[in-house]
């Protein structure tokens, strides 16, 4: 039945976007206690509180047109690592704080510019999760930048710290950008987002906060993807160990 | 058979709920509230989160559901995510009491203002109501929240983030 197979596609596009903010929400809550000061620490965790609340978001979404009686808590927790379809730069480990921030750098414009597209999507409930998270991302950004212009403009240790953060991650950038399949399909139903058609736009802002940070931009000479096709980096085998951990050894507990 | 409530009834009822974040608001107050719809038996509620991973929506949603349970009607309550919660919603003696309360309130009417990505407001003390304030970071003590300090009276005070 083609409207069941619809379905099923809007689920899988809708896990892919669940599975970015899961990881990464899972990700800057490993910040807990460990920020490098009070406020900076309570930042970092309620950027994660939204991560996590748009995998909620996006996961109920998958489970109910999916239909087929599973739910967000099922989908967070009893899937295995290759059935993750995250993009890799989601999973990576925190790093240091530097690594932390070069990541957001990344990918808070490509959500502001993401989530600004998804608003226009013919999938009401897809289009309602972006008017809300564009407002958090655009909070995201700010904060971010600012410490793009503390951290490249600060000293020359704080200098070099980020030039190699944004060096180590730079080529996991391409996939945010890549179109699967599944997105081409969804494009065609007004659906999905035109991912190719938000990188001059991401490039002029990151070109801006590097300019501003005293900051060069990396070169193009590597990339990685897979995330998507469910072949990841070893660091999300790990991440799922702690994440899945207390509700695989203990199913359907609540609290 | 059970009598149909009136939607004076129904709102005394919800003006009982309070945010568990900020205890002197109510959920009216802080505008989550989208729709009521009162049918023989059946009240059904329309709610919307203010942030997407706000931990307080779940005990929000616990207590309209207990406290409607008074009336003996079955309670359904729908999460809507559009139109977004927007702080413009927060009701002027909402608004009041969070000052009250010594927090400052949300400047008003997001769409004219540049306070998400352009300069940074100016924002009131609510202890002395001094201007001479400044922000030390976006974010606070909940996802609502961001952290000022004020210099005039020296006191460190919440302010609720405008989005
Ligand atoms: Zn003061």
């Amino acid at each position: 039945m083609a409207s069941s197979n619809h379905n099923l596609s809007i689920a899988q596009y809708a896990i892919g976007l669940g599975d970015d903010a899961l990881t990464l929400g899972h990700r800057l809550s490993e910040w807990c206690s460990h920020g490098p000061y009070l406020e900076e620490d309570i930042a970092l965790i309620n950027i994660s509180l939204d991560y996590i609340g748009r995998a909620r978001m996006f996961l109920d979404h998958a489970a109910t047109v999916e239909g087929e009686g599973r739910d967000e808590d099922q989908l967070a927790y009893f899937r295995d690592d290759r059935e993750f379809r995250n993009r890799l730069i989601f999973e990576l480990p925190r790093g240091d704080f530097a690594e932390t921030i070069a990541r957001q750098c990344i990918v808070d414009p490509f959500y502001v510019l993401f989530f600004e597209a998804l608003m226009q999507s013919k999938d009401p409930v897809l289009a309602g999760i972006a008017g809300k998270a564009i407002k958090e991302s655009r909070y995201h950004w700010k904060h971010t930048h600012s410490w793009m212009l503390r951290l490249g403009d600060g000293t020359a240790e704080s200098h070099q710290r980020i030039l190699t953060a944004l060096d180590e991650v730079w080529g996991y950038h391409f996939e945010l950008f890549e179109m699967t399949d599944l997105d081409r399909e969804l494009l065609d139903a007004g659906i999905a987002v035109d991912l190719a058609a938000l990188k001059p736009k991401w490039d002029s802002m990151i070109d801006e906060v590097l300019t501003a940070a005293t900051l060069t931009r990396p070169e193009d000479t590597w990339r990685q993807s897979g995330g998507r096709n469910g072949e990841h980096t070893e660091h999300l085998g790990h991440l799922l160990t702690e994440l899945q951990f207390i509700q695989r050894a203990h199913p359907g507990l609540q609290w | 058979m059970v009598a149909i409530q009136t939607r004076a009834e129904i709102q005394a009822l919800l003006d009982q709920v309070f945010d568990p974040e900020i205890p002197v608001l109510t959920v009216t107050d802080l505008g989550v509230i989208r729709g009521v719809d009162i049918q023989p038996g059946l009240i059904r509620i329309t709610l919307t989160p203010t942030y997407s991973g706000c931990p307080a929506m779940n005990t929000i949603e616990q207590d309209i559901r207990a406290i409607l349970a008074s009336t003996g009607c079955a309670v359904e309550i729908d999460t809507v995510y559009a139109p977004a919660w927007s702080s413009d919603w927060i009701s002027d003696a909402g608004r009041e009491k969070m000052r009250d309360y010594g927090i400052a309130p949300p400047e008003k009417d997001t769409h004219s203002k540049k306070v998400l990505m352009g300069a940074d407001p100016t924002i009131e003390c609510p202890h002395c109501q001094s201007t001479q304030t400044k922000l030390i970071s976006e974010f606070g003590s909940t996802a609502c929240k961001a952290m000022y300090h004020c210099d005039d009276c020296l006191q460190p005070f919440d302010y609720f983030k405008c989005i």
